[in-house]
């Protein structure tokens, strides 16, 4: 076998893509084969890895190789088991890794949880930003679970905007219920989420009362968070009159971070429901648990309705499988989950369950097919290349990092915590458009652009930064020194669909250089890892790696999950 | 989008040639889906620019009918305005401006402005996302459209975009949205017709690499969305960037993120760029709680919005006349709804239904068209502005008058007919070329100051065509604070030596009316 020569490998060139003329082919046929075939049986088709993949992709944030190879022998329904079942252990509280050398805050020390202390306005923006930059952390760090992917669904699904709010005590306290229920009963989420403080703060519920009713929140807990408006007729002006009157008195108590029923300010009367929910007529209830007593008959009658239950599948279905929701998709998948979900008193689990373990989930024509939302593009590389964070002494790298990848996300139009409205982010809702909403002329530039920066330059903290490291990455690989292994183990981990032929021939070349022989590589790879202090064998595949993995970063492949 | 409809867009029996590459590239079929051929766009140099007031702008506190102004007052005492704090305007004395629309206010009095009073739809719908699907959409209240009344116009205009575009007929993008997302409002039938740039002075180019081939499932038809967003991205952004850099010179704006977006689109409009249409969004008119400031309401944060609106809108106004385009440019404000009269006690207002909006520009017809609306005596609730005019009304007469579109083919865009409104000046030509009109005004400027800055003593020169002639000297907020000239002299030049030491320091603007001529030039006032 020849071997190269030193010099020849030893070109540092970036190795970029030229300026070729663009081609696009034409699809043979103009059809396209639907997923329709596929219900809900459960899968029992071949559980290889692309199947372990696409289930790791739309579960969590981007896919660890790490998971991937702990969970590369167990069968399916032990690993969607895992991956529902986990559970959830309370993360350490957010603190201030805020403080900095312009800006002490007074009444928390740093490296103390602020989440006890009151509002002061000089303070809680560094607060709102410490609950953005802890919360990116739980994501990028999340271990094998479905938990972080539900709290954002949830967040989205009932959100609030933190810099609207602008109490970090508050939001603390809304994040952790998301949390904490992540996993639990829609229908106790809603009763959680019309109770919460930021939230009676959010949609003006604090100052509902029976003098001058508020409309506002009575308004989107049909309209968004349970009944929807999917149906051609549904809930009436009346409904909404009716409901804020029944919703009056709710209060935040500011001194216990908590609410609290005002009587006084109740309105007891009785509400007159339209014929959307069977012209339920809920009598006005007097004294201390008067507004609960009908906040509960409130919530029995939005339950009771056949809606909710779709409404919400549909949103997962969404999230999770893929945007376009057809008549064959609502007959054979949305209806049965959502009877699921209604056999289970509204229990999620089950219908996860169902969703994640059946054939459908699992269909060819499903993998691939979701445009990654910005949160899945950024934080998803974090994990695809097992980007460390800074040091968990240097805590304010960690609070500096995470918050700048925020703000990179936010020109892509998604910032955790900021929705841009109480519907949630348009490529959950915003029909025909859907997730194509996150790729524009704008944004794509962005997300191409936050890779480039990712894989060449780091974003840097105080002292510290994050960079992906491709060696280590490589190095993660099965069989990083096969340059036909490592070219298909990163088109698998990395992009939602895989290349043709003679891409992969076209990424073998910027491996080796154009050179005819694949045991190139393989010298070279053992050369470095004999060697890993010779700066010049480490060069010799860094460089190749890196013009490799950005190609694969900014290809359209990698938009996709 | 449909999928199947979309890839049959960008498929229909031929490659798709490369954008990058695809200037003169030909034998396309046309689009099957429009039945028109690609070369029937009716020529205009004419531009719109659309501000979205998002979240449902209180008209009943940006332009008040101060002839109801008690019935007003007592129904929505939290938020009522101090009758003596309105702004007035020239030739109608039952209406008044917010105060802090003194920008909209000078237009409105230079006949800049058109006021279209009581604009809605049958059926309000009290929802955001569902009210500003309608007013982008232009859709019935009960009915879902999922393209853009906006976008539909450019389908009709361009049918087989993105096929075979930028080309040398329209190389550059249909329509801009300057911000972060696309509006529905520019959303074609097939594909999404705009452009979105955040901003103009930096772009990171995309590599044109090598591409694959597109899979025939899912998964292939959202890879063939990012690949044409991709295209047009590359193909788009040398364009914009070189009609940025055309324009050496801007006035300032105010420091604010809707004066950066206008001054965007006077820079782009200047610089050659042939699009149509710009979107930009002013956010925030949601003001259920905190609309005005407990203890000033001229304050707060519904004024401060309006004072962003006025100011940009009137920096934008001075700008694009210097820039010499301010013949072919027309605005307009819309928001989804407007908000109750009754104000509520978090000291806002809830969603309501029927408001005014403005059109501004030179080729405007300046004035109010509509009536005030009645305050009854007793107000209930939940009562809001019952609507005089369909939006659709404004949509159509600005595609007829302004864009050119044959009325009989209107229908095919907003569904059917709507009645016409007066909002323009009579008999626009559809090209207004800028440069015709700046050879004209440069050929006879009727009006000098020196010297300029001043600190004291300036000549200002004037000429008329004889008759009545005025020669006012404004301030910035549009207020005259003097009258060099008030005669009625034969047709000649004159000088007039003017002190203006009295003045506090700062721009005025000296106006010459005379006849149908209106000239203003800038006279800056230092100190000493």
């Amino acid at each position: 076998m020849e071997q190269l020569t030193r010099q020849e490998f030893f070109q540092l060139h970036r190795h970029r893509p030229q300026n070729n003329i663009l081609e696009i082919q034409a699809p043979s046929n103009l059809t396209i084969a639907q997923p329709i075939g596929s219900g809900l049986n459960t899968f029992t088709g071949t559980w290889d890895q692309e199947a372990l993949i696409h289930l790791l992709r739309r579960t969590s944030f981007g896919v660890r190789k790490e998971d991937v190879d702990y969970f590369s022998n167990k069968p399916m329904l032990e690993v969607v088991d895992e991956i529902l079942y986990t559970p959830y252990k309370k993360p350490a509280l957010p603190i201030n890794d805020y403080n900095d050398k312009d800006f002490t805050d007074p009444r928390v020390h740093f490296g103390k949880t602020w989440i006890n202390d009151y509002y002061w306005n000089e303070n809680e923006g560094a607060r709102v930003e410490s609950l953005r930059a802890w919360w990116i952390r739980l994501i990028i760090m999340e271990q094998r679970s479905i938990h972080e992917k539900m709290t954002l669904f949830w967040h989205n699904h009932i959100p609030v905007e933190f810099y609207a709010v602008f109490y970090g005590a508050f939001l603390y306290r809304y994040l952790d219920t998301l949390q904490e229920n992540a996993l639990g009963n829609f229908k106790t989420i809603v009763k959680k989420m019309t109770l919460d403080g930021a939230m009676l703060n959010y949609l003006n519920g604090n100052e509902n009362s029976k003098s001058s009713p508020d409309e506002n929140y009575a308004r989107e807990i049909q309209e968004l968070f349970v009944i929807g408006k999917d149906l051609p007729e549904y809930f009436t002006e009346e409904d909404v009159r009716a409901a804020a009157r029944l919703l009056t008195g709710w209060r935040i108590d500011w001194e216990k971070f908590a609410y609290y029923f005002d009587e006084n300010q109740h309105d007891t009367t009785p509400k007159q429901f339209s014929s959307f929910y069977g012209n339920r007529l809920i009598q006005g209830k007097n004294g201390k648990t008067g507004g609960m007593e009908e906040l509960d008959e409130f919530l029995d009658m939005l339950f009771a309705h056949p809606e909710p239950a779709k409404y919400l599948c549909r949103k997962l279905y969404r999230y999770f499988v893929y945007h376009e929701i057809n008549e064959a998709t609502e007959q054979n998948i949305i209806e049965p989950l959502a009877n699921i979900l209604r056999d289970n008193n509204y229990e999620i689990l089950p219908v996860l369950d169902v969703l994640l373990k059946s054939e459908h989930f699992y269909d060819i024509l499903n993998r691939g097919a979701i445009i990654k939302s910005p949160l899945d593009l950024c934080l998803g590389m974090y994990r695809q290349f097992n980007i460390n964070l800074p040091n968990e002494t240097n805590l304010r790298d960690r609070f500096l990092i995470p918050l700048y990848t925020a703000y990179n996300m936010g020109s892509m139009l998604q910032i955790p915590g900021e929705p841009p409205n109480v519907a949630g982010w348009q490529a959950y809702y915003q029909k025909p458009i859907l997730d194509k909403v996150w790729v524009n002329t704008s944004s794509l530039p962005k997300r191409v652009e936050f890779a480039e920066i990712m894989l060449y330059y780091g974003y840097y903290g105080d002292t510290d930064k994050t960079i992906i490291d491709v060696l280590s990455w490589a190095k993660s690989l099965s069989r990083p020194d096969d340059v036909n292994a490592l070219i298909e183990e990163a088109i698998a981990l990395l992009l939602g669909i895989t290349l043709d032929e003679n891409i992969k021939a076209f990424l073998k070349n910027i491996l080796l250089s154009d050179l005819p022989s694949e045991y190139y590589w393989t010298i070279a790879w053992n050369e470095w890892l004999d060697r890993s202090d010779d700066e010049m064998a480490r060069g010799a595949v860094e460089v190749r790696l890196k013009s490799f993995v950005w190609w694969l970063l900014q290809s359209e492949e990698y938009q996709l999950m | 989008m449909n999928r199947k409809t979309f890839l049959r867009t960008l498929t229909a029996g031929v490659a798709v040639p490369s954008l990058l590459n695809g200037f003169g590239v030909k034998a396309y079929t046309a689009n099957p889906l429009s039945g028109l051929t690609d070369t029937i766009n009716t020529d205009t140099d004419h531009v719109v620019v659309l501000i979205n007031l998002a979240g449902g702008n209180d008209g009943l506190n940006t332009i008040i009918p101060i002839d109801q102004y008690d019935a007003l007052h007592r129904a929505r005492l939290q938020v009522s305005l101090p009758e003596k704090s309105l702004l007035p305007i020239t030739g109608n004395n039952t209406l008044a401006f917010h105060p802090a629309m003194l920008g909209l206010q000078t237009m409105y009095n230079e006949g800049l402005v058109r006021i279209v009073q009581n604009i809605g739809y049958p059926e309000p719908n009290l929802s955001h996302f569902r009210s500003s699907d309608i007013w982008m959409s232009g859709s019935d209240s009960n009915q879902f459209i999922a393209s853009g009344w906006a976008g539909r116009y450019l389908n009709y205009e361009y049918p087989n975009f993105p096929v075979a575009y930028p080309n040398e007929n329209m190389p550059h993008p249909l329509a801009m949205e300057i911000g972060y997302s696309q509006s529905l409002a520019l959303m074609g039938p097939q594909t999404n017709m705009g452009y979105v740039i955040a901003d103009i002075d930096w772009f990171y180019k995309l590599v044109a690499g090598k591409t694959g081939s597109i899979p025939n499932t899912p998964a292939g038809e959202q890879l063939a969305y990012i690949r044409l967003i991709s295209q047009q991205s590359r193909a788009y952004s040398q364009a914009i960037v070189n009609a940025a850099a055309r324009v050496k010179q801007q006035r300032s704006y105010p420091d604010t993120e809707l004066a950066a977006k206008l001054k965007i689109v006077a820079r782009l409009i200047a610089g050659g760029l042939k699009t149509r249409l710009y979107m930009v969004t002013l956010e925030g008119f949601d003001t259920h709680d905190s609309q005005v400031d407990k203890e000033n309401h001229t304050l707060g944060n519904h004024a401060n919005l309006l004072q962003m609106l006025s100011g940009a809108i009137i920096s934008f106004m001075r700008d694009i006349k210097e820039l010499g385009i301010a013949n072919r440019v027309v605005g307009m404000t819309f928001s989804e709804f407007g908000r109750r009269v009754v104000s509520n006690s978090s000291i806002g207002t809830d969603h309501g239904a029927a408001a005014p909006l403005f059109l501004f520009g030179h080729p405007v017809a300046g004035g109010v068209l509509g009536k005030n609306p009645v305050i009854p005596r007793f107000v209930p609730e939940e009562y809001s502005i019952p609507m005089e005019f369909d939006f659709r009304s404004v949509y159509a007469t600005v595609l007829k008058d302004w864009l050119c579109v044959p009325a009989q083919d209107i229908p095919s865009i907003l569904q059917r007919e709507f009645p016409y409104l007066d909002l323009f000046h009579k008999n626009l030509p559809c090209i207004s070329s800028s440069i015709a009109q700046d050879n004209k005004e440069a050929g006879i400027s009727l009006l000098s100051i020196a010297p300029n800055p001043v600190q004291d003593i300036c000549t200002i020169k004037y000429e008329t065509q004889g008759g009545q002639v005025l020669v006012h000297l404004l301030d910035a907020a549009g207020r005259i604070v003097a009258t060099p000239a008030n005669a009625n002299l034969p047709k000649g030049q004159y000088d007039v030596i003017w002190n203006v030491e009295s003045l506090p320091n700062g721009l005025y603007y000296c106006r010459l009316m005379n006849g149908n001529s209106i000239q203003t030039k800038n006279l800056i006032k230092i100190g000493t």
